[in-house]
């Protein structure tokens, strides 16, 4: 009997030491492609590789500087785009909790979240580079703003739903209109949790490649005309590591570091506000 | 009383503005996503005309001969994503049961749930540069240790970036479900003198089965649609694979790779490729939230 016992507590031993090592495991690749990131890439980052353009294949030296720029006119391009749309449909659903309309919204929410990104390319393609006849910063843009939606009204609906009824019962009762209500008291108490997850949505297409393969494409030289194609840091990374030169490799690795350590701010700064402005009542 | 009378009125129509634009953009979602899914319908017309089903089963793509058939790169995106969902459960429910069994919170927690959230939030071309400059090397290392051909790029390697891909997601939702089992079921086995392994095995497990699924069912949606840090290692090869070593296309890759210079029924054929990946992805996408959903309803009604 006590013998029994024994083997069932040793199993449980092994389990939980076999748990632990799984998962400690699978931080192992977190740890190898930090470390060989920070490792390549701090040696290329200088002043000339975060300031001047591109040269051409040849001449040693040159920079990223264009697609630093061309993320951020992406970035505030989408946002333009996704920020107003999403955060009014957030509103929709958390005012309409049934109903038809809404079931079918967060149905589609849900679709175009998982759908592929390489599938938005295409789509943005089809839209705005087949009609213009060429490849342009506004067409990456429309590409990212549609994989930016779901996650904002996702986080706005979210959001607005923690806030409690007397608040709103309170203000309509002074006699407040619905709509400023909704825009003067609703918003702002859940200003926290929409700009969180409008900083995770910007996250997440900062490092998006794939919608910008035939959207965006790609510019050797600096661009601000929305119209013409503009460079990116992802699309950056993915030209330099497919090229056969071992410079242009560690130049990949450079704006790597950069685009890893912008996108890691974006998601604690996320964090950092969704923590110290939480809503608490 | 006039001037009043007016302010209301004036409020009611902006209130109604405001009603309107609320429901617009609601509506603007759904028309969104019809409009992607008819214009992948009308720009694939010309190719599902001229190849209708047998799309599915032919075995060549050639745009100089103007044959396209998608079985290569099924079967690759199958292979890829079935053999990167094998590599990643044992990982992704050991994470889910050290997060919501062993150590829910402190210090060791902490630190594991935020590594998780950054291996998330790398984004996917770098995790094919990675793989180009240091997994390919080590898989080429094996291929030749095990006698295969020394490609270093195929569905092998692919499946290894992807699992490390797809750990994070199914292991949140892995945690969240696991711990969503009510405590009372666990502490009636363990007054019964069950060791807490016997309590994972015939309680938790049994209990958040349905959650974990739809985690992996989920992880399974963003495998099939990954495209980046595939398209860097599969190989970009347009036949058969021929093993789980060889050089392949899934069908995320193809488009990454391709549609850039296809035109006429090459770029009609890759995007009735992507039409069917929009279908699958959306079908298991679907599946996977309404099981999660019906899973923490249920939970929560137990609890009230």
């Amino acid at each position: 009997m006590k013998d029994h016992a024994g083997a069932r507590l040793i199993k449980d031993m092994i389990f939980k030491c076999a748990v632990c090592l799984f998962a400690f495991i699978s931080l192992l690749p977190l740890y190898l492609i930090l470390y060989y990131i920070t490792k390549n890439g701090i040696m290329v980052i200088n002043w000339d590789f975060l300031f001047s353009l591109p040269r051409p294949i040849g001449e040693s030296g040159g920079g990223v500087f264009n697609a630093i720029i061309g993320t951020v006119m992406l970035i505030i391009l989408s946002c333009i785009m996704s920020i107003p749309c999403g955060i009014a449909a957030g509103i929709y659903l958390s005012e309409n909790k049934k109903g038809k309309l809404s079931n079918t919204i967060r149905l589609c929410v849900i679709v175009l979240q998982g759908t592929p990104s390489i599938v938005i390319g295409i789509i943005a393609y089809l839209w705005v580079v087949a009609p213009l006849k060429t490849f342009s910063a506004l067409s990456g843009g429309i590409a990212l703003s549609i994989m930016m939606l779901p996650v904002i009204i996702k986080t706005t609906e979210e959001t607005l739903k923690l806030i409690p009824y007397h608040l709103k019962e309170a203000s309509l009762a002074l006699g407040v209109p619905y709509h400023r209500t909704i825009l003067k008291v609703i918003l702002p108490s859940g200003i926290s949790g929409i700009l969180t997850g409008i900083l995770l949505s910007v996250a997440r297409i900062t490092g998006e490649t794939a919608p910008l393969l035939f959207t965006a494409f790609g510019n050797q030289f600096m661009n601000m005309n929305i119209l013409k194609p503009i460079d990116s840091l992802p699309y950056r990374i993915f030209y330099y590591a497919m090229s056969p030169y071992p410079e242009w490799h560690s130049f990949a690795w450079g704006a790597s570091f950069i685009l890893v350590v912008l996108t890691l701010a974006l998601n604690l700064f996320a964090r950092g506000i969704s923590v110290k402005w939480k809503i608490q009542f | 009383m006039k001037t009043k009378k007016k302010t209301a009125s004036g409020g009611n129509r902006s209130e109604k503005r405001f009603n309107m634009a609320l429901t617009a953009s609601g509506g603007f979602i759904v028309v969104l996503l019809f409009a992607v899914f008819a214009t992948l319908l009308a720009a694939a017309v010309a190719s599902i005309k001229e190849f209708g089903l047998f799309f599915f089963i032919g075995k060549t793509w050639d745009s100089s001969t103007e044959t396209f058939g998608a079985l290569p790169f099924l079967v690759g995106t199958l292979c890829t994503s079935f053999l990167a969902l094998l590599i990643s459960i044992p990982f992704s429910i050991a994470i889910s049961i050290f997060l919501g069994e062993y150590f829910k919170e402190g210090a060791v927690s902490t630190f594991l749930r935020s590594a998780v959230e950054v291996l998330a939030g790398i984004p996917s071309v770098i995790y094919g540069l990675w793989g180009l400059f240091l997994l390919m090397p080590a898989v080429r290392l094996l291929e030749t240790q095990i006698g295969a051909p020394p490609h270093g790029v195929g569905i092998f390697t692919s499946s290894l970036i992807l699992a490390i891909m797809i750990i994070p997601f199914s292991a949140s939702i892995g945690r969240e479900v696991i711990t969503l089992v009510p405590g009372d079921l666990k502490e009636a086995a363990y007054s019964l003198g069950a060791t807490r392994f016997e309590v994972i095995k015939n309680i938790i497990i049994p209990y958040a089965r349905s959650g974990i699924i739809a985690g992996i069912l989920l992880a399974l949606g963003r495998a099939i649609g990954e495209t980046m840090a595939v398209t860097m290692l599969i190989g970009n090869s347009n036949f058969l694979p021929t093993g789980i070593f060889s050089p392949a296309n899934t069908m995320a890759s193809v488009i990454a790779n391709e549609f850039a210079e296809a035109t006429g029924i090459t770029a009609s054929s890759l995007i009735y490729i992507a039409l069917v990946l929009f279908f699958v992805t959306t079908v298991v996408n679907i599946i996977g939230t309404y099981v999660i959903q019906k899973v923490s309803i249920e939970s929560s009604k137990e609890v009230t």
